[in-house]
């Protein structure tokens, strides 16, 4: 019986055979496989390239200095996006998340009148709060990530509303270290904010603790294959509520970003960034089925949204038509993804 | 590597009158089976002989409702597979257990990685990469597995043989006392299944008892010591692969011959 059995497996592998031989197309895509934020820095570069020699204005210091604060704000969101996309979920929430937290942060401390920092701790435990939230109803109740975090979207969103009255906090009524991320220094005649600093803190410490921790192997472990993570001995629950918590506090981090960026805390500002935090995870060369990306290629992709966006103005065109552009960007770097995944022999 | 020898040591794992119920199908039905130091005993059955159930229960992914289980003559209690991994029983499942998108090196140390020496690993948490590559180099040279050079080679580039001599590895390297096989060339070609076997035997010249379950006679009667086949929940027989050959065993298995328990 067993003969029988492995008389297909020998003709699979002379298929494995055949599929060994390589040509320089197979050898390009298994370099992109291995190193997905290759292809996000190629584009990234041609877009700069591109946009550039269109427009003189693109590469001057100044406006370089205003495409890094157009992308630390959904920078930060796609960061903590990417957390939970490595672990094949997905969070419709992170901007609802960002709004709450950044109005009690406000409000804490110019309505309530509580020192800056407490407000700011505020916001960090709303954070965490809404992690916990998320990662308890993927955790325990076994719901998937897309419909927790579509009803917890419209909670947030609901008692965003509620706790505001609907009403914008203005940057010049709050004490200095809110709005502390949007001052400015200079590098080089660009212009940089704190906040775009604080960002690329946040992305240097989450990429350190994913390649150089045994927490950050286990989060990538549970995306890729679960079953094959709990039977490592690997508690993949445990893992996927630290991520949500995780993403929380990054999301309270976006949220004082947010506050400096925009110079005021409003109910309105960045409730739509969930799709363009999630189209920056995507352009970064993150697989939506969990378990393969970088943080790197992450920021890559906020860059290239943030330029084609920034450019294509520049270039004079309409609005809408650089929105048509980005659905497009998102079709071909998903296609692009697909083929690449062929590319593992 | 004589059975006669072997056997007459003390079971290093030792499971009496194991009863396992779902609902009202009996998975086993007081079965009782022993594991000898050096020995690698075979289980085979027909489906729905409780061999997988047994299996389970001797690698803590099932509880038995009945029956005890002993590691070297101490009653052990395997609530879930961590437990029996902390005993040192390891196992490889048939469905090539592994990370795809994380390197050898990083699943044959997945969940029990290890840190740098210092406040580096123990404030920080910092991994020992280096440490672990090596260590698993070295440990896949021990195996014989030398198709694996590159250990920063991720999974899922690697062929289904390859995947699987990862998994025994990782078995081998932490499974100090017993080494559990569950299918390990189910889904496996011939020339994979090749290399698992050779493995295998690489085990038990290495001194380590080794339990393979497997449907595969002609691969079973090749590298099994003894032979524990399951029948109706319970064991039917216990033979030796020298004084029996495969119909023997397929009558027992079927229930159209009986044999006593060794």
């Amino acid at each position: 019986m067993s003969k029988q059995a492995n008389a297909p497996a020998a003709e699979h592998d002379l298929a494995e055979e055949f599929l060994d031989r390589s040509t320089p197309l197979s050898t390009i895509r298994y370099l992109l496989h291995r190193y997905p934020a290759i292809s996000p820095a190629i584009v990234l570069i041609a877009a700069i390239a591109v946009f550039g020699s269109l427009n003189d204005r693109f590469l001057e210091p100044s406006n370089l200095s205003l495409v890094s604060q157009q992308v630390a704000v959904v920078g930060t969101l796609a960061l903590a996006q990417t957390l939970i996309i490595l672990t094949a979920g997905i969070d419709l929430s992170v901007g609802a998340v960002m709004v709450l937290s950044s109005m009690v942060i406000a409000q804490a401390t110019v309505q309530n009148g509580l020192p800056a920092p407490v407000g700011i701790g505020l916001g960090l435990a709303i954070g965490l709060g809404a992690g916990a939230v998320n990662g308890f109803l993927v955790t325990r109740l076994n719901l998937p990530p897309f419909i927790v975090t579509l009803g917890s979207l419209n909670v947030f969103l609901a008692l965003t509303l509620l706790y505001s009255g609907g009403a914008t906090v203005r940057g010049g009524d709050m004490p200095g270290l809110l709005t502390l991320t949007g001052e400015t220094f200079a590098v080089g005649g660009v212009n940089i904010t704190v906040g775009v600093v604080m960002m690329l803190v946040l992305y240097v410490a989450l990429a350190v603790i994913l390649q150089g921790t045994a927490w950050g192997r286990h989060v990538y472990a549970a995306g890729d294959d679960p079953e094959a993570a709990r039977l490592a001995g690997i508690s993949v629950k445990r893992v996927l509520a630290s991520v949500y918590l995780t993403a929380g506090a990054i999301l309270a981090v976006a949220a004082w970003i947010q506050i400096g960026r925009s110079n005021a805390a409003s109910p309105n500002i960045g409730i739509d960034l969930n799709l363009d935090s999630i189209t920056a995870v995507v352009i970064g060369g993150t697989s939506l089925f969990g378990g393969r990306g970088t943080v790197w290629g992450t920021l890559l992709g906020a860059l290239i949204v943030g330029v084609f966006r920034n450019g294509l103005s520049l270039a004079g065109v309409d609005v809408l038509w650089q929105t048509f552009a980005v659905g497009v960007l998102i079709i071909v770097a998903v296609s692009v993804d697909q083929w690449i995944r062929k590319g593992r022999k | 590597m004589s059975t006669d020898s072997t056997s007459r040591d003390a079971p290093i794992l030792e499971a009496t009158s194991l009863v396992k119920t779902f609902g009202r199908v009996v998975g086993l039905d007081g079965a009782s089976l022993e594991l000898y130091p050096g020995e690698v005993l075979a289980v085979i059955g027909d489906n729905g002989a409780g061999k997988s159930t047994l299996i389970k229960c001797l690698t803590g992914a099932e509880v038995p409702d009945e029956g005890e289980i002993r590691l070297e003559g101490r009653r052990v209690h395997f609530k879930r597979p961590q437990d029996s991994r902390a005993h040192g029983i390891e196992t490889v499942y048939q469905t090539l257990a592994v990370a795809p998108a994380l390197d050898v090196a990083a699943n044959l140390f997945l969940g029990r990685e290890l840190r740098k020496p210092g406040p580096l690993g123990t404030v920080l948490r910092a991994l020992d990469k280096k440490r672990m590559r090596r260590q698993a180099k070295e440990e896949l040279s021990n195996l014989g597995i030398s198709t694996l050079q590159d250990v920063t080679v991720p999974v899922e580039n690697l062929s289904g043989g390859q995947r699987q001599a990862v998994a025994v590895a990782r078995a081998a390297a932490f499974g100090s006392k017993v080494v559990v096989l569950d299918e390990p060339t189910a889904a496996l070609g011939v020339r994979e299944s090749r290399q698992v076997l050779e493995m295998i035997a690489g085990l038990r010249d290495r001194g380590v008892p080794v339990i393979l379950i497997s449907h595969d006679m002609p691969q079973v009667f090749e590298v099994a010591d003894r032979i524990h086949i399951q029948r109706l929940g319970k064991r039917a027989a216990t033979i030796s692969p020298r004084t029996h050959s495969m119909t023997d065993a397929v009558a027992i298995m079927t229930g159209a011959a009986q044999e006593s328990v060794s």
